[in-house]
């Protein structure tokens, strides 16, 4: 049990950190809300969702690009931390030795959640609702909280792997920007140049989108959901094995 | 309380450590002195179980650094030249969560660091943000961050790097009131005033390897005793100069950038009696002095280099 009061004593110091940098709570708060203001208002006419209203297409994708960008902080803040000795702090304690990363990856949970509750509000005042049950709606939920999880991980890697934070931050935007628009998060992918479209259908970011679109507004699916878990799992594993060994090879320089 | 012997840590094909012995008997300041790239940093994170040895074993408080690297850490305490505190917390916020991590109770955590933010004279700052403290601040904080268990052994690497000389002159205090009350530490420092005031042995360090070893008495010993040093006011003087006082000294005077240094036996009337013959064969003296050696006598006569000019990187 003692594994877990260090998590979330760290978690807590994550967590204290947001409200205290003005930049940083903007990007939790300010960015989605103008991310979802301007693809409803400015791209929502222009683009064409049969069946669906835009708004109710748009809000699954641009939640699920949220998530994915949700873990930045991890990344900066594990580099400030490396380069700054608080790692070398950290492991000079008697405390859990993976606790450093689960504390991080814990605390932007909590973030992703403000997002989330941020982004559901503007967008019901935007027009959007639910169009499926309770049980849908959690799961859901679910979902992405647990996709935004997987990328705090993927995040944790960066953040150790880079040279600064602001390198970590460059290399973030650079990787999920074009995966997040190049998906079915913002527009179908029927109107994209065939080349295109085969990669946005091959993108798990489609399939998670896609997953969510479906219990969030009842959108057909598939397979869809099965395999959207099945690849925030995978990328969590994958990218939580890597970062634990560099997070190992980092401080033992 | 601090034995090690035999350590070794390479780095790629760079060797940051070689056959490294130190020890330390309780209460006492052993200090690592070295310029940098010396490998003291390394020393100092094989003995906080940072980092193992390739080579060599350590024991701190009893236990090894390998083998019982767990229980080594809730006896250590480490504050380093970054000062690792987070900026973006309180210092109180920081003091109680170093606490928590060494598993004291929330409420024992939070009294710690009460007394200890009022200890080190940081309770008026103790709500507000680290990253408004001054450097002298956070290096206190630091230092208090070392303390928050009562270690049995604390490890200060390079604790006065950067610091103004009054901060450096407060946190000398602090440390030598912490050893008056019986905690072994281990600083080190590329400073050889420092190593002089405050460590009881001093092991030099130098590309990797201890060079020497000793109390700071010890080591200016191997470099000879006292010395009377005379600039002139004309080099011409010089053969005159030498002349005259090596009659007075113990050996005889090198003349180097007009100054002669006179090796001598015995300091009382040196002084007095040089200024006298000096002044009959009628040699102008711009200064004069008596010169005990210091710690970068002892550093240039080992290694051939000053101890603070290297500007290496650190391994």
């Amino acid at each position: 049990m003692t594994a877990l009061g260090d998590v979330l004593v760290l978690a807590q110091r994550n967590l204290r950190r947001i409200p205290r940098n003005p930049d940083l709570l903007i990007s939790f708060t300010v960015q989605p809300v103008m991310f979802v203001l301007l693809f409803v208002y400015v791209f929502g006419g222009a683009i064409s969702t049969p069946g669906l209203d835009y708004v109710d297409f748009l809000m699954p994708g641009i939640i699920v690009q949220t998530m994915a960008f949700g873990g930045f902080v991890t990344a900066i803040g594990l580099s400030e931390d490396l380069s700054k000795g608080l790692i070398d702090r950290f492991r000079s304690l008697p405390m859990s030795r993976g606790a450093v990363l689960a504390g991080r990856t814990l605390a932007d949970v909590g973030t992703n959640v403000v997002s989330l509750i941020v982004m559901l509000t503007v967008g019901i005042i935007a027009g959007f609702s639910f169009s499926t049950s309770v049980l849908d709606v959690t799961a859901g939920i679910f979902l992405m909280l647990l996709f935004g999880y997987a990328f705090s991980w993927v995040f944790a890697w960066v953040g150790l792997t880079a040279s600064s934070s602001e390198a970590a931050q460059a290399i973030g935007f650079i990787a999920v920007f074009p995966l997040t628009f190049a998906s079915s998060a913002f527009v179908p992918p029927d109107t994209m140049p065939s080349w295109l479209q085969a990669f946005a259908d091959a993108n798990p970011i489609t399939t998670v989108v896609d997953a969510a679109r479906h219990l969030f507004v009842g959108t057909p699916a598939g397979t869809d959901v099965f395999f959207a878990f099945v690849w925030t799992i995978g990328i969590t594993v994958v990218f939580a094995t890597l970062a634990i060994a560099k997070y190992r090879s980092a401080i033992s320089k | 309380m601090i034995e090690a012997s035999g350590l070794g840590k390479a780095f790629g094909d760079v060797q940051a450590l070689a056959d490294v012995d130190l020890s330390a008997s309780e209460g006492t300041v052993l200090g690592l002195l070295g310029p940098n790239g010396a490998g003291k940093t390394t020393a100092v994170r094989i003995l906080t179980t940072l980092l193992k040895p390739d080579t060599g074993s350590a024991r701190v408080a009893g236990h090894d650094v390998v083998r019982d690297a767990t229980e080594l850490r809730a006896d250590i305490g480490l504050a380093g030249q970054y000062a690792a505190v987070d900026e973006n917390l309180t210092g109180e916020e920081n003091l109680t969560m170093v606490g928590r991590l060494y598993h004291l109770g929330r409420a024992a955590a939070r009294n710690r660091s009460a007394e200890l933010l009022g200890r080190f004279d940081l309770e008026d700052a103790s709500g507000r943000l680290v990253k408004t403290y001054s450097g002298g601040m956070r290096r206190r904080l630091d230092l208090a961050a070392a303390l928050v268990i009562r270690p049995a052994v604390v490890f200060l690497d390079e604790p006065t790097t950067g610091l103004d000389p009054r901060s450096r002159l407060a946190l000398w205090e602090t440390i030598e009131d912490l050893v008056a009350e019986g905690t072994t530490v281990l600083l080190t420092t590329q400073y050889l005033d420092e190593a002089d005031r405050l460590a009881d042995r001093i092991a030099v360090l130098d590309h990797g390897g201890v060079i020497a070893e000793g109390t700071s008495d010890e080591l200016k010993g191997q470099v000879g005793g006292e010395r009377l040093e005379v600039r002139l006011e004309d080099r011409e003087d010089c053969e005159k100069a030498v002349a005259v006082l090596a009659e007075l000294g113990s050996e005889r005077p090198a003349f180097e950038d007009d100054v002669v240094r006179a090796p001598i036996a015995d300091r009382r009337g040196t002084i007095a009696e040089a200024v006298r013959r000096l002044d009959a064969a009628d040699v102008g003296i711009d200064d004069i002095a008596l010169r005990r050696p210091t710690l970068d006598d002892v550093f240039l006569s080992l290694t051939g280099h000053a101890a603070e000019e290297e500007e290496t990187e650190e391994a």
